[in-house]
């Protein structure tokens, strides 16, 4: 069943050859400092994920078309893998740019699953890599490394946020967390136990589902059963419109509040069709929120590509203001790698979603915000917690 | 667990088994009377959903859009039997696999192009959007007393047809001898054609129900398919009978078993283990009656 057996096709033979001309018809000078750095995007283009993966890849042109289309002088190349959000194709994948294309930047990816593929790989390689999604907290615990960054947020750090929310409140002593059981499912849950359980909080019961299992009626009985404070959700895309819908239909919603990981309510609004209104979540960004920064970034998205930024569209536009920062710092001269990589870990970044920075094992320390369901907007009613830090468990495993 | 707690959990198993057996009725049927393994009947139930959800925009109506999804789908039935399934029969399953494989990546992609990849949602119908009471906290939505209603219909249906009505006598007599059949002068051809529609259309008609308390979106197909074919091989393939029991039976462990307390040993059995009660429990049927509960004799 080896269908990937015989990759070098007409296709890929026709481009070594262009390649080939292309560098010997050029005097060796060219190809010093003033060659086109290789920018390798693998992010989804096709199935669930793909609108993503787009809303990315805008983001990070658009922060490149506002340094005037060069970072530090230096212009751009891309090259584009789809990653099908397919962890099975993650190693062919990254080899195909680290090896073949010999890019110097890899952008990627959406799919924690792919993108520790990608990390074994980079990690080896060492070849400069910066997650713009991926909220897996081993990425920047024990599998970090010098060389790899993260712009977006790890799982722990949404959960840990809401949790520290609802340990202020003096009416919600009792709380059942619910939560598919996989890697960030586990993560989000723990980010909010810790908060939670920190402000004197209590977990009557935690109730798992098997991933992507959608069947959460007996659940809810149990929810109901209980009675408690409030809940505490993590479920994405259709299963979350599932599961705000449900819990609404079981008349949970007027007696036992429900709050949840952002993602929660990400891009699954409509779908829900009000079930959401009301619900809480905290996340490092959402709706309305009103610094000139913030403002700027949206109008110039709107008006590159016709198109709304949401959360994924910040994470590719910051990824390329740090590496903007980098590129600055080493003058455009990417031989200086190391110099490079030690000023990317000191940047701090003016991000639409307010000031962030870089914690140790290279995962983004930023404010995260209590968001509230309005109509068909996450707004943002206040700061939940300010400078927010990675998981303090995963940074001890990070060593480097 | 308190009585009250108990019968709705019981309630909350019954209702799902009896979705199940909506949608994995089809596949039962024409595997049955056809002798088709078909792995893109999840497809058919995503394109339900997605049906429903076009449908009721366009026509400004659920009510509506159901009686035209499933002109709809029993179309795309027939077509698609002409198309590409009646060159199976004589075949292999291997084929059969292969072939249906290949359609659940056609329909992916259809979807994508037709109807994007975003999370889509249905509105519950008004009449049926009331919720009863049950206790202080929980009420239990009438759409879902609605699709377990429809459920049971659909099924006294396939009862009715396949027992009591001239079509039944030629589906069951062309499942028992195509050859024979034939030589009587019935087109077997046009008997399948229908049968084979008919299994996608419950499909999809399951899917079109579901839609509104589920959500609709990419992928929703594969999550049913496996606990479909779950549910014909403990039923025993091609018994509708066994088919309805199997549901129910799944929709039972399934419920209790995320929520019932279960230790051995000292070791956490469930709900820690919810996720494989199901499959216990058609392991330990087919341990016991390899055919299923109402299949052929092996």
């Amino acid at each position: 069943m080896d269908k990937n057996g015989s990759k070098f096709d007409r296709r890929d033979f026709l481009k070594a050859g262009v390649a080939v001309a292309g560098v010997a018809g050029f005097p060796a000078i060219v190809r010093g400092q003033g060659a086109k750095i290789k920018v390798g995007l693998m992010l989804p283009y096709t199935g669930t994920f793909a609108p993503l993966g787009v809303a990315i890849e805008n983001g990070f042109r658009l922060a490149l078309q506002e340094a005037g289309g060069k970072f530090a002088g230096r212009e751009m190349e891309f090259v584009k893998v789809d990653d099908e959000s397919e962890p099975s194709k993650a190693t062919d994948n990254i080899n195909r740019l680290v090896t073949r294309d010999k890019v110097d930047l890899v952008l990627g990816t959406v799919h924690s699953g792919v993108a520790a593929g990608m990390i074994r790989v980079t990690r080896e390689s060492g070849v400069l890599h910066i997650i713009p999604n991926a909220g897996f907290g081993p990425a920047t615990g024990a599998l970090c490394a010098p060389n790899i960054f993260r712009t977006s947020f790890s799982n722990w750090q949404s959960g840990f946020a809401m949790g520290a929310v609802m340990a202020k409140r003096a009416a919600v002593k009792n709380m059942v967390t619910i939560a598919w059981r996989y890697a960030a499912g586990e993560e989000f849950v723990k980010g909010f136990k810790d908060a939670f359980l920190k402000g004197g909080g209590k977990v009557a019961k935690e109730l798992w589902l098997p991933f992507p299992n959608v069947e959460f009626q007996a659940l809810l009985t149990e929810i109901a059963s209980i009675k408690p404070d409030a809940v505490f959700a993590f479920f994405a895309g259709g299963g979350a419109a599932k599961f705000l819908k449900d819990y609404q239909q079981a008349g949970l919603t007027k007696s036992v509040p429900l709050v949840g990981a952002g993602f929660l309510t990400e891009g699954v609004l409509e779908a829900a069709g009000g079930a959401a209104e009301g619900v809480e979540t905290a996340l490092h960004y959402g709706d309305g929120l009103e610094t000139p920064k913030n403002k700027a970034f949206r109008l110039a998205y709107a008006k590159t590509f016709k198109l709304q930024p949401d959360v994924y569209a910040v994470a590719g536009y910051d990824s390329g203001l740090l590496f903007d920062a980098g590129m600055k710092a080493v003058k455009g001269d990417f031989g200086k790698k190391a110099d490079l990589i030690k000023a990317m870990e000191k940047v701090k970044i003016d991000s639409p979603r307010g000031p962030m920075s870089l914690s140790k094992a290279h995962n983004p320390i930023h404010d995260h915000y209590l968001r509230k369901v309005v109509g068909n907007e996450n707004r943002v009613m206040s700061v939940a917690v300010k400078a927010l830090d990675d998981d303090p468990a995963m940074m001890a495993a990070c060593k480097m | 667990m308190e009585l009250a707690t108990f019968l709705i959990q019981l309630l909350n198993g019954v209702q799902y088994g009896l979705l199940l057996f909506l949608v994995s009725s089809g596949l039962t049927l024409v595997f049955g009377i056809m002798g088709i393994i078909n792995i893109a009947h999840g497809s058919f139930y995503m394109i339900g959903a997605y049906l429903a959800w076009s449908l009721t925009g366009a026509l400004g109506s659920f009510w509506l859009a159901l009686p035209a999804g499933i002109v709809l789908s029993v179309v795309i039935g027939m077509l698609l039997e002409w198309l590409v399934i009646r060159f199976l029969y004589h075949r292999d399953h291997l084929y059969q696999v292969l072939l249906t494989y290949g359609l659940i990546l056609v329909f992916e992609e259809l979807r994508s192009v037709l109807w994007g990849d975003d999370v889509r949602g249905v509105n519950i119908p008004r009449v049926l959007s009331a919720s009863i009471p049950l206790t202080d906290t929980q009420s239990y939505p009438v759409y879902r007393l609605w699709i377990s209603a429809v459920c049971l219909a659909v099924a006294g249906l396939m009862y009715w047809v396949i027992q009591k009505t001239r079509l039944g006598m030629m589906i069951r007599a062309g499942a028992s001898n195509r050859e024979m059949v034939q030589s009587l002068g019935i087109n077997i051809q046009v008997v399948y054609r229908v049968v084979f529609a008919a299994g996608l259309a419950l499909a999809a008609f399951a899917g079109m129900i579901a839609a509104p308390v589920s959500a609709v979106f990419p992928g929703m197909g594969s999550q049913v398919l496996i606990v479909c074919f779950v549910v014909v091989v403990i039923g025993g393939m091609g018994s509708v009978k066994g088919a309805l029991i199997a549901s129910l039976l799944i929709g039972l462990v399934d419920t209790f078993g995320k929520v019932v307390t279960l230790e051995v040993g000292g070791f956490k059995v469930l709900p820690e283990l919810s996720s494989m009660t199901v499959y216990v429990l058609m392991a330990a049927i087919l341990l016991w009656r390899p055919e299923g509960l109402f299949g052929k004799k092996l």
